[in-house]
């Protein structure tokens, strides 16, 4: 459960990183594809080598998703309705990948921020991934 | 047998030798503790544990991440016979300390994230990341691989 304090401090970072989207976003990705291969399949139909404008304009997607649902946390089912139906009926991943997703997130958020990236917010952000995860997968079935 | 690349050994290599086990090794053992709090079942010997604060300071916390840590030397220094390397200390965390082996595989996770804000995104590339990753995940099968 994530605490009040916890909620705000996410909100912070995800607003601190929005400017820098597509750079956060696309790293994340593309270390995810190079550790777990496995992940490029849902991607066939893109050109995902390193600075791609899909890879780019993907990774920002993603990222700018994850910040919208920050600013109000207790609203994420409301927030992704349309995303879990996206992901239920149409992209169809494997929700085990979202964790992969998840743990090179944290990666690069650690890279980005350093020092910055406390304990403390390592255990929120990893709380805060794991909830927006199971969010998006609650329309599979 | 595991199958390593000449760039894979070079990375890994050459990550260890920038590691300082007795800075990451404690980061990272708190860092197990404060996020996945249930990790500390067994640990109850080493003292406070209440908050955060208390461990991050906890000496017994400290000591005992940097021995975590400096065991992957071992791993490092034998990259192409980890599993019966780690034979002995697989046998002794199922049948003496009861570790699911799970825990590991976590650890392992958390360890890349401080090696991760340690060494920013020019050293820990995603090509890195790959071959470290890959490392921990046989050390991780061989802790595991004497558990019956």
């Amino acid at each position: 459960m994530l605490s009040k304090r916890e909620k705000k401090l996410i909100a912070e970072i995800w607003e601190k990183l929005t400017p820098v989207a597509e750079d956060i976003g696309s790293d994340a990705l593309l270390r995810m594809f190079a550790s777990f291969p496995g992940t490029k399949t849902y991607f066939s139909h893109l050109d995902i080598s390193a600075r791609s404008t899909h890879l780019l304009s993907h990774g920002k997607k993603i990222v700018l998703a994850i910040a919208e649902g920050a600013k109000d946390i207790s609203q994420l089912t409301v927030t992704l309705a349309p995303l879990q139906t996206l992901h239920a009926y149409q992209l169809r991943i494997d929700p085990s990948n979202f964790k992969l997703f998840s743990h090179c997130m944290l990666v690069t958020l650690a890279c980005h921020m350093g020092d910055d990236f406390t304990p403390v917010a390592h255990a929120a952000m990893d709380k805060y991934l794991s909830a927006f995860a199971a969010v998006l997968a609650e329309k599979y079935r | 047998m595991v199958k390593w690349t000449d760039a894979e050994r070079a990375a890994i290599t050459s990550l260890w030798g920038k590691i300082d086990v007795g800075e990451i090794g404690p980061q990272a053992l708190a860092r197990l503790l404060i996020v996945y709090p249930w990790t500390q079942r067994h640990f109850a010997s080493f003292g406070n544990l209440s908050t955060n604060a208390a461990i991050l300071g906890n000496p017994k916390v400290a000591q005992h991440g940097k021995t975590v840590m400096g065991g992957l030397e071992n791993a490092v220094k034998n990259m192409d016979d980890i599993k019966n390397t780690y034979t002995k200390l697989s046998v002794m965390h199922s049948e003496k300390l009861h570790v699911d082996p799970d825990n590991f595989r976590v650890l392992a996770e958390v360890i890349s994230v401080c090696v991760a804000a340690k060494f920013g995104p020019s050293v820990f590339t995603a090509d890195v990341q790959e071959a470290w990753q890959k490392f921990l995940a046989v050390v991780v099968s061989a802790l595991g691989k004497q558990y019956h």
